[in-house]
């Protein structure tokens, strides 16, 4: 191996460890039914629709090579699979590779 | 130790037909492929998929690296796109604290806090009593870990195979399951908010700081929703 690589590795892995185990550190005295665990409940979703619509609308990677309007088209198409399936996760998800496949060989 | 029973029934949750398992699995057939083209070996791929195990933080990584950022760079950068996981344990660890488990399993399963086990522990952690839940969080967690670590795996070996099309097709497919279980998980007016504000706010910051734009985005939009939604309880 590396050095190089490896080492970017262990930093990698280290920087994202100190957020987990913070997170459990800080676990220990907050109750389940309290308000800030209710507040921490609400940022980690938040965070979370945050880091996905910029996955979508900002990508890095293999999707930014897909135009803006294909990507818009798939998340509405799966979304819309999503409510008609009754909120079944699978179908969308499989749905939206192929589109998006397809899409972006044919047009 | 670690109760078996508990263990495999958070291990076998993955199974279910709605399980994160497959977006989980394309995700990181991806991220094989990627590593690969940026020129790391299977051990490499490998080793970093199990010590990291943070999809965003990977994607980070490969940028950095071909780039030839800095290590001190890496790190921050990489501290910055996982900063996210800190509230995540937060509103997860504190359903599974019993005084009675030892605190070993908490430092150490908390590296298996990512979406997709974050998001399969929620929706089913009443089911479980809270003195077992940290061996069902184990169970999640390893299973997710492993679907992880076998992908990356998959990806390296198939990337030869795989052209622009396909690989596009496997990177939409994760926003859009995670899209799909937030929108699922939108039961409460503080979580509705919050999903959708966070949505909305996280690619509005990005015009003014790429960098900070998802944890103030989530700072913000969480915050609003969590005064929101106390004020309308209440």
């Amino acid at each position: 191996m590396s050095i190089n690589i490896l080492l970017s590795i262990i930093v990698t892995s280290l920087a994202t460890y100190i957020s987990r185990f913070l997170g459990v550190l800080s676990s220990v005295r907050i109750k389940e039914t309290s308000k800030i665990f209710r507040w921490f409940n609400c940022l980690a979703y938040a965070t979370l629709a945050a880091l996905i619509a910029r996955t979508i609308i900002f990508p890095v990677g293999a999707l930014s090579d897909a135009s803006y309007l294909s990507r818009i088209l798939v998340v509405l198409l799966s979304l819309g699979i999503f409510f008609v399936t009754k909120k079944n996760f699978v179908y969308p998800t499989v749905f939206s590779a192929v589109a998006m496949s397809l899409i972006n060989n044919y047009f | 130790m670690i109760k078996k029973e508990l263990f495999f029934k958070g291990f076998k949750s993955i199974l279910k037909p709605d399980s994160p398992a497959i977006a989980l699995g394309c995700c990181f057939i991806a991220i094989g492929a990627l590593l690969k083209n940026i020129g790391f070996n299977i051990q490499e791929s490998i080793f970093s998929t199990m010590l990291i195990y943070a999809l965003p933080g990977s994607l980070v990584m490969a940028e950095s690296i071909l780039v030839g950022a800095s290590l001190l760079s890496i790190f921050i950068a990489v501290w910055f796109v996982n900063a996210r996981l800190y509230p995540m344990a937060v509103s997860l660890f504190p359903l599974m604290m019993d005084e009675k488990q030892p605190k070993w399993k908490y430092y150490l399963s908390c590296h298996f806090i990512a979406v997709s086990a974050w998001l399969i522990m929620k929706s089913n952690y009443e089911t479980i009593e809270k003195k077992d839940r940290v061996d069902f969080w184990i169970g999640i967690g390893s299973a997710t870990w492993s679907v992880a670590v076998v992908s990356t795996i998959l990806g390296f070996y198939l990337s030869d195979y795989l052209n622009k099309d396909m690989l596009m097709g496997l990177a939409i497919l994760n926003p859009i399951y995670f899209t799909c279980m937030l929108v699922g998980a939108m039961k409460t007016i503080q979580v509705s908010l919050s999903v959708i504000l966070g949505g909305i706010l996280g690619p509005f910051f990005y015009f003014f700081s790429p960098e900070w734009s998802i944890l103030l985005g989530g700072l913000i939009a969480g915050s609003i929703s969590y005064l929101i939604g106390e004020k309308n309880v209440n």
